[in-house]
């Protein structure tokens, strides 16, 4: 077998082996990348860091455990930065699974490094609602049908945070972290466009180029996949330096994804030329066959 | 007749949705205000649909020993178990009255402990084959695919702060041309482009089944059935 051929017909359990150790040395070596946030990014943070403190924000957690690790580290930065600029939080999801996740902010995030703030008078979990782009309509005709209670059932009434929400206009920005659909483009297509709310949030990778179109008239900002992520990281620690310590998760996964890309960019161009090598071979042989033939 | 009043039932509300989202006062927004307040109600109902479903495809499947029938069995042990476990609260500190997925409950720990690595296994199984099928497939073979490559590279190498670090060497005036400039724009510029034109065209496609439908011309959506 002539080495183009060779290198082509790797097996596939070598690159299987190649990108699991990109994947798992810059975990253990635990490389830092800093990133500066980019204007999409840059915009959602100095929307949340514009508003008085206060303000009443809606943050819907669209997504599961599945594309968890791209979103979840958008919503940590978002709570931190809207828990420190002292903002009233409604924790909500389109997504069944999402209930879960935002369990995971509510119980492990928000008593650690937030002590000081309360259930229910600074931060409150709306829970799942199902109907997709229909409920966030229902939403925005009629907030306290769709809604009249917490997770657990709690009256909106009950608790100080909500007693004053009656319609979705209550709150001044939507935040939307979309794995899919429904996710931001719904929040837009019912909630942004119709009731004027501004919408911003984030989306994984795949889903980020979809919501490109929308930005700026229509979405504020976006961050796309992890280096959205990260660079909303960045921007919080630039203005905040008392979480320069603190664990920043996008930050720090950028150490598998900056290798797996530099290895996948080089994984395609070693398959390009190999490709290309290949063909002028058999090209040149062939060229060889048939002048032989024809003398033959 | 049972083709006819579902046709009628679509027409009216079709009319009275379209009407209603662009007449905001009246009856029309009443009807529109109420007929939302259904919708939400009836997607409930769906999971319910969902469910018997999922049950009956997957115990004929068992009972009639299909191909992988013993994947069947773990879906519908899985689907019952989770399900009596949380519509019962059953392991949950709080018994019924406790929160859904309440620290310590059987559901919770279900869902950090079993689904939650699940999914993100399975997602993450993505990387292993799109690093594979890329080396095998990805080739400029074509004018369209060397474009579609050069733009991926660009994109692959500009989303990571390598992409700044290959291209800092740059003078000012060439700025545009570093990696992560280059990726933002294309992400920015011929991305949004490409989008738009697709969901001009998907939204003039709704439209146009939408109306059709409204208008009873598209009737596949009843079946075959007389």
């Amino acid at each position: 077998m002539r080495i183009p051929d060779s290198i082509l017909q790797i097996d596939r359990r070598i690159i299987f082996l190649l990108i699991g150790a990109a994947v798992c040395i810059p975990l253990l070596l635990k490389p830092r990348f800093q990133d500066s946030p980019t204007p999409i990014v840059q915009s959602i943070f100095d929307t949340v860091e514009r508003l008085p403190s206060g303000s009443r924000v809606f943050l819907s957690f669209d997504y599961g455990p599945d594309t968890a690790p791209e979103l979840d580290p958008m919503a940590k930065a978002l709570v931190r930065h809207t828990m420190t600029r002292g903002h009233e939080v409604s924790f909500f999801t389109l997504f069944p699974e999402g209930v879960g996740q935002i369990k995971k902010i509510t119980d492990n995030l928000l008593p650690v490094e937030f002590p000081d703030k309360a259930y229910g008078r600074d931060f409150v979990n709306l829970g799942y609602k199902a109907g997709l782009g229909g409920a966030i309509n229902t939403m925005v005709v009629n907030f306290r049908t769709l809604v009249n209670a917490d997770a657990e059932g709690t009256p909106l009434d009950d608790l100080p945070i909500t007693a004053d929400v009656d319609e979705m206009v209550d709150y001044v920005i939507i935040l939307s972290l979309t794995a899919g659909d429904p996710g931001l483009k719904e929040w837009i297509q019912f909630a942004g466009d119709i009731a004027g709310i501004p919408v911003m949030g984030g989306g994984t990778a795949v889903v980020a180029p979809e919501l490109y179109p929308y930005y700026p008239q229509q979405l504020v900002g976006l961050m796309g996949g992890l280096k959205g992520a990260s660079e909303y990281e960045s921007a919080l620690v630039d203005r905040y330096p008392a979480y320069r310590n603190a664990t920043m998760e996008a930050t720090m996964r950028m150490g598998p994804q900056v290798v797996t890309h530099v290895l996948i960019v080089l994984l395609v161009l070693l398959g390009n030329l190999a490709y290309f090598l290949g063909r002028s071979g058999r090209a040149d042989r062939t060229g060889r066959t048939g002048q032989g033939n024809r003398t033959g | 007749m049972r083709r006819r009043i579902p046709l009628i039932i679509t027409f009216i509300i079709g009319v009275v949705l379209i009407t209603g989202y662009f007449v905001t006062r009246g009856p029309f927004n009443t009807l529109y205000e109420s007929f939302s307040d259904y919708f939400a109600i009836i997607t409930v109902f769906a999971f319910i649909l969902g469910g018997g479903s999922l049950l009956k495809i997957h115990l004929k499947r068992v009972s009639s020993r299909a191909t992988d029938w013993p994947y069947s069995v773990v879906t519908l042990v899985a689907f019952l178990v989770t399900l009596v476990i949380g519509l019962f609260k059953v392991g949950n500190p709080g018994g019924m009255g406790g929160e859904i997925l309440a620290s310590g409950s059987w559901l919770r720990f279900m869902f950090d402990g079993v689904y939650n690595p699940l999914s993100a296994t399975m997602f993450s199984l993505l990387a292993f084959f799109v690093a594979s099928a890329s080396y095998r497939a990805f080739r400029a073979r074509t004018k369209e695919a060397t474009i579609l490559l050069s733009a991926a590279m660009v994109i692959l190498l500009g989303r990571t702060p390598v992409g700044a670090w290959l291209t800092a060497w740059m003078p000012e005036s060439l700025a545009f041309l570093e990696l992560p400039n280059l990726a933002n724009w294309i992400m920015a510029w011929p991305n949004t482009a490409g989008q738009r034109a697709i969901m001009i065209g998907i939204a003039l496609g709704v439209i146009a089944t939408s109306l059709r439908i409204i208008l009873g011309i598209e009737r596949n959506y009843l079946g075959r059935g007389e």
